[in-house]
């Protein structure tokens, strides 16, 4: 079940006038003092220009002032409009979501059994309301009563009809998905304005969203760097003027502006948003911008076997008889007791039956006995008074016994082997008699076994959780390749390994979707709540997945480090840039004075002014250059630890310090045509 | 290049067993030497009244190593302005200013030794060796004990910290890791190295100084005073304690104080020999041997670059004299009996380890050699000076860390224990504060009429200020001589680079330190960043040398830059 990613165009007519606009709007000094680095630009620019005002008035050539203040304006602006652009595109994202919502009418229950109708958004946490067929589920919140068939379109993009019921771990709604059939009771969960959607948009705008831990310390880093800087080019004014030279101001500013890490400054916040944009691009609804950043330190990823691992409904692949029954007499058996019941289990076995050339019917007299929970059997009462009964060893062990046979070791031997083998065993018993073992295959997901070998390499374990017992559980874990195997899983069971994890200081990520799991997925560090889980499970995990798809844990992990890896990229290419611009401007600015400054004029620009330009220009350029590695993140496929830092070091670093060369050149080159 | 190779080849071997006794004196590992030291360390510990069983936090050990210096100022500022009234003074040497005490104070509290005195003329034997000499031995071994403290804390391998009573991280006892430090490592190598100088002439009396006829009549000297002392002991503990102040003004280009080729290979091994052997002891005090051998490698590149690029310099003629017939090496300002490479050498191994003694004068380097002097103290990590050194390596080694974990898609962590925004604040102001301090005090040196003081104008004037900014923030402690530093402005300015240059990056390195130690420790897997990897390695340097690079290319480029550029054309 790969999930089918959205599309990933990054700009079309219509934003782009809205981007135009918001980002003259992010001029705001308020807006600016939020990006230390950026603020220092745009400082800079109203130096500039008010150099040039001064120019002008004083009838002095102003034009190379005024093309400095330009482009320092557009370094500017085109940061504004990076952090727009994400914001946008994860906007989008979530209002397309919740646009369905907005003029939702819901059938409000009143204590004394009669209804009115309000609006949505007046709905408060603990409303009930009723929900008819052919309508749209009015809020988040979880079925009190009945069941109901509910497309789930608008929320998750599936159109297949999922099953929701009152009192069993799928009682979860969410607004704007629609009901089918019948008719059910819901119980809001979440007030207007709060639901998981309207925290996911404040993490994706701007205004109100919350730097993360990491982001912060970069930002330090980033605003400590400015400062040196800072001081870098300060002194530069008493220094040339003692060896008798002069820097001029606005090109002062020019090679300010040049130092700083205008790069990653410029496009910090829009990595930020990217990544939410992402985790919901994949139908992720994160409760905070800290639960995808966790995601890609996660070291551990409990996965349930069913849906993840295999397809979940297991095929019987064989019939071993033991040796005192012939074949056809187990397979017919077998088919037999198969024959009216519905599980996907019990058609395999009739299917298998027949392709072993059973041609039998069952007649009127035939008595079937489902499966109980007490039995844990189920069967035939043929009508010679000859009872069928397949099901588990042990309830098989003790039907026997209690029918005055003897439970063979032979049968022992066979179901261990196929245990062994990854399958589970169904035996079958003729009265006090077994006849033989049918294995059933739980199939593997195509794909699975590469996909945690990927996420081996990146240092995180897999752990299986299973109902199924050790042997065959240990079978399944070898086969698709994870670290281990939790087998007879009960929540418990899962909360205590997490808490063992942790205490060996592994950060761990589950997914569940019970009320049972919401204390484990309240202790794991990222906890994967399914949405058509019950309410309980959604409140503890820190995201929801939209899809219940529970493969989804191993891309949040990737989404998780992308975002960290464009960040580390993108602040090593955007200090390793400053090489360059240093054997660009310095020679620049004194040349006039120092002529032997010639010689650090490596790229033997046209002139001092194309030169300076040419810096700057490169400097605005590369921001909306990158705003496609901002956006869709830097590729993270390479594997280990090692293997990802040479490689980043070598296209962002060495790659960094090396590009602005040729590029400033070529600029020059280009301005050298005008000027 | 035979000798340069000898003198690196004999520092490593030295080096290597050193390293590992060192580690087994932090470690506090019972041993042979015990039997020899443990009786005389517990009558120190009774005499200074301290407890060696306590265990310090951060703060507590912090506190501690402002204490002892604040002391170790204060008698030394009296001992400087009161010298005239104190005994040993045969030469009748009278008090010093307020504000060249107050410079001299600074200089010798943190193991730089900036003098902008003169030795022989204006100090008296007892300010040399109360003064002067005890703390050449003191602050080495305060900053070898914070970086003990540093690397226990925060390096080691370990799964939970100590905490002390309160609660806190326990990084050691300051005091026990410095008396053992003083009494098992400093002293006898010092006791070693004095005696092996004193063996090749260089004097070791009280007795005053000697008056001599000179023997040319033309001279217009009817005698010559030759000031002698107890030389060998203090320039024995100003080579290894990465001092550098000596007992005569020109330091150990003065033959008293390094007389023959045997002395100088002795005093150039000596300079660089406990830096190396931290190093070497880092892998075996954390139990990281890999750790260890990465950071000498990184080390030896830096260091063999820089000293290469020196040494050619070196030998490459005066621009005064290039054009003639037979140019020469450049051999202005230095011994003939040492030669361009041995004085390049020297000069290199000076300023990698903030050590300020010097053979030749760096002022009369040739502008690309006294960039590479430069270069050396703006890293101020190639060894470094006595723990302070490897403490700096280990800054940019972090901020490697940082940079390096993003770009892996980890949050950033060392050793399992995570960088975040408090310990990148600690971080960046220790990085920061360097090329701020240094550029800042540069600027407005050279904006002031009248303050600067230089010998030269233009380049090399700029070059000089520059060079006396950097040498005390690095607490290296050599100097651009020519410069007219005993002034009130260049003292009391030196002494706030000197102070500030010292303790932040010692203090807050601790704090950062004792942070990691209190936090969670998560297993490192395929998918952590190894920081013992040769790429990890490569980043670091190239962290390193950018950070340096792009903090003072501009001013380089204005000063030896632009001269050698001028001088060439």
């Amino acid at each position: 079940m790969q999930h089918a990613r959205k599309s990933l165009k990054l700009l079309d007519g219509a934003t782009f006038s809205r981007l135009v606009s918001e980002s003259l709007l992010r001029l705001n000094p308020h807006w600016l003092a939020r990006n230390p680095v950026m603020f220092v630009v745009a400082a800079g620019t109203l130096v500039t220009l008010c150099l040039t005002v001064a120019d002008l008035i004083a009838g002095r050539p102003w034009g190379f002032t005024l093309a400095i203040t330009i482009i320092l304006l557009f370094t500017v602006l085109f940061a504004n409009a990076a952090e727009a652009l994400a914001e946008a595109r994860g906007r989008a994202q979530a209002e397309s979501l919740r646009s369905t919502r907005e003029q939702l009418v819901a059938r409000r229950l009143l204590d004394d059994g009669s209804e009115e109708q309000v609006a949505a958004t007046d709905l408060r946490i603990g409303d009930r309301v009723r929900v008819l067929a052919g309508e749209l589920v009015p809020a988040d919140g979880e079925i009190v009563e009945g069941a109901a068939s509910i497309n789930e379109s608008a929320v998750t993009g599936e159109s297949a009809p999922v099953l929701r019921e009152a009192g069993t771990d799928n009682s979860g709604v969410s607004a704007g998905t629609k009901l089918l059939s019948d008719s059910i009771v819901v119980s809001v969960s979440v007030a207007s304005g709060q639901s998981l959607l309207d925290r996911m948009i404040a993490l994706v705008e701007s205004a109100k969203r919350q730097k993360t831990p990491n982001e912060i310390a970069l930002t330090v880093l980033l605003s400590a760097l400015t400062m040196v800087f800072l001081m870098v080019v300060t002194t530069l004014v008493p220094f040339a003027s003692f060896v008798g030279g002069a820097a001029s101001i606005p090109v002062l500013v020019a090679l300010l502006v040049c130092l700083i890490p205008t790069t990653i400054g410029g496009l910090l916040p829009a990595i930020g948003i990217a990544g939410m944009d992402r985790a919901m691009r994949a139908n992720l609804v994160a409760k905070s911008g800290k639960a995808v950043e966790v995601a890609g330190n996660i070291d551990t990823l409990l996965l349930d076997k069913t849906g993840t691992i295999t397809h979940g409904d297991r095929q019987a692949s064989d019939l071993l008889a033991v040796s005192q029954c012939a074949p056809h007499r187990l397979r017919d058996a077998a088919l037999l007791a198969s024959l009216s019941d519905p599980t996907p289990e019990g058609k395999s076995i009739v299917g298998l039956a027949k392709q072993h050339g059973a041609v039998l019917t069952a007649d009127e007299a035939t008595r079937f006995v489902p499966f109980s929970a007490k039995t844990r059997l189920s069967g035939v009462d043929l009508p010679d008074g000859r009872r069928i009964r397949k099901g588990a060893p042990d309830a098989i062990r003790r039907f026997v016994t209690e029918n005055g046979g003897s439970y063979p070791d032979e049968t022992t031997v066979l179901v261990e082997r196929v245990a062994r083998g990854g399958a589970t065993p169904l035996v079958v018993a003729e009265d006090a008699k077994v006849l033989g073992v049918i294995p059933l295959s739980d199939i593997i997901k195509r794909g699975i076994k590469e996909r945690f070998q990927r996420l081996h390499k990146m240092g995180v374990r897999t752990v299986l959780i299973t109902g199924d017992n050790p042997l065959t559980a240990a079978a399944i874990a070898a086969e698709a390749g994870v670290a281990d195997y939790i087998a007879e899983a009960t929540p418990e069971d899962k909360l205590e390994y997490i808490r063992k994890e942790q205490a060996h200081g592994r950060l761990v990520a589950m997914m569940g979707d019970g009320t049972n799991d919401a204390p484990a997925l309240a202790q794991a560090d990222l906890g994967l709540a399914m949405n058509s889980g019950t309410q309980a499970a959604k409140e503890a995990g820190n995201m929801v997945d939209l899809d219940s798809d529970p493969t989804k844990l191993l891309e949040v992990v990737e989404i998780g480090k992308q975002l960290l890896v464009t960040r580390g990229a993108l602040t090593t290419f955007s200090l390793a840039n400053d090489v360059a611009k240093y054997f660009v401007i310095l020679p620049a600015i004194f040349i006039a004075t120092v002529p032997a400054m010639q010689a650090l004029d490596i790229m033997q620009l046209n002139s001092p002014a194309t030169a300076v330009l040419a810096a700057i220009i490169f400097n605005a350029l590369v921001i909306p250059a990158l705003v496609p590695f901002a956006l869709r993140g830097v590729s993270i496929h390479a594997g280990s630890a090692d293997s990802l830092l040479r490689r980043n070091l070598l296209i962002y670093g060495v790659g960094g310090l090396l590009l602005p060369f040729p590029a400033i050149k070529l600029i020059d080159l280009g301005l050298g045509l005008f000027i | 290049m035979n000798e340069v190779i000898l003198i690196y080849m004999a520092a490593l071997l030295l080096a290597w067993p050193l390293g590992r006794y060192l580690a087994s004196i932090y470690a506090m590992e019972p041993g042979p030497s015990d039997r020899i030291f443990a009786a005389f360390e517990n009558r120190l510990y009774r005499f200074i009244g301290v407890d060696p069983q306590t265990s310090m936090s951060w703060k507590q050990y912090g506190k501690s190593i402002l204490k002892l210096h604040l002391i170790i100022a204060v008698l030394a500022l009296a001992v400087l302005m009161l010298q005239g009234w104190l005994p040993l003074n045969p030469d009748a040497i009278g008090d010093m200013s307020w504000d060249l005490a107050l410079h001299t104070a600074a200089s010798f509290i943190t193991n730089t030794n900036q003098q902008h005195y003169s030795g022989q003329a204006q100090l008296s034997y007892f300010a040399h060796m109360f003064a002067i000499v005890s703390m050449q031995v003191i602050t080495p071994a305060a900053g070898i004990a914070a970086l003990v403290a540093i690397l226990r804390t925060a390096f080691a391998r370990r799964d939970a910290s100590a905490l002390t009573a309160d609660g806190a991280v326990v990084v050691g006892n300051f005091y026990v890791d410095l008396v053992r430090t003083i009494v098992r490592v400093m002293l006898p190598i010092a006791l070693i190295t004095a005696l092996l100088l004193s063996w090749q002439g260089v004097p070791n009396t009280m007795h005053g100084a000697y008056v001599a006829t000179p023997v040319d009549r033309t001279a217009e000297l009817a005698e010559q005073r030759i000031p002698v002392g107890p030389v060998a002991p203090m320039v024995a503990i100003k080579q290894i304690g990465t001092n550098g102040g000596g007992w005569y003004g020109p330091n150990s280009s003065v033959p008293l104080e390094n007389p023959t080729p045997i002395s100088n290979f002795i005093e150039t091994v000596a300079i660089v020999l406990i830096p190396m052997a931290l190093v070497f002891m880092t892998g075996h005090l954390t139990g990281r041997r890999n750790l260890g051998l990465m950071i000498m490698g990184m080390m030896l590149i830096m260091s063999a670059a820089l000293t290469t690029l020196n040494i050619w310099s070196e030998n490459q003629p005066n621009a005064a004299f290039a054009g003639l017939a037979a140019a020469g090496p450049n051999m202005e300002g230095k011994e003939v009996r040492f030669g361009a490479t041995a004085t390049a050498l020297w000069g290199s191994f000076t300023t990698q380890t903030s050590n300020g003694s010097v053979n030749g004068m760096h002022d009369s380097f040739n502008p690309i050699g006294g960039a590479t002097l430069l270069m050396d103290m703006f890293i101020n990590a190639t060894f470094g000076g006595a723990g302070v050194g490897l403490i700096n390596f280990l800054i940019f080694l972090l901020l490697a860390v940082f940079l390096g974990s993003l770009m892996v898609g980890r949050s950033p962590e060392l050793y399992g224990r995570a960088l975040e925004a408090k310990e990148i604040k600690l971080i960046s102001i220790t990085l920061l504060l360097q090329p701020v301090l240094i550029l800042a005090l540069s600027a407005i040196t050279v904006a002031i009429p009248g303050l600067a003081q230089v010998s030269n104008p233009g380049f090399h004037g700029l070059s000089q200020v520059l060079y006396e900014y950097t040498s005390a923030f690095a607490n290296n402690g050599s100097g651009f001589e020519g410069l007219g530093d005993d002034t009130p402005w260049w003292n009391v300015s030196c002494a706030v680079a000197l102070i500030l240059g010292r303790f932040i990056p010692i203090l807050a390195p601790l704090a950062l330190a004792a942070m990691l130690a209190g936090k969670r420790v998560a297993p490192t897997s395929s998918g952590s960043l190894c920081v013992e990897t040769p790429t990890f390695a490569l980043l670091t340097l190239g962290v390193i040398v950018l950070f340096a690079l792009l903090s003072f290319f501009p001013v380089l480029a204005l000063g030896p830059l632009a001269e050698q550029l001028t001088l060439a054309g």
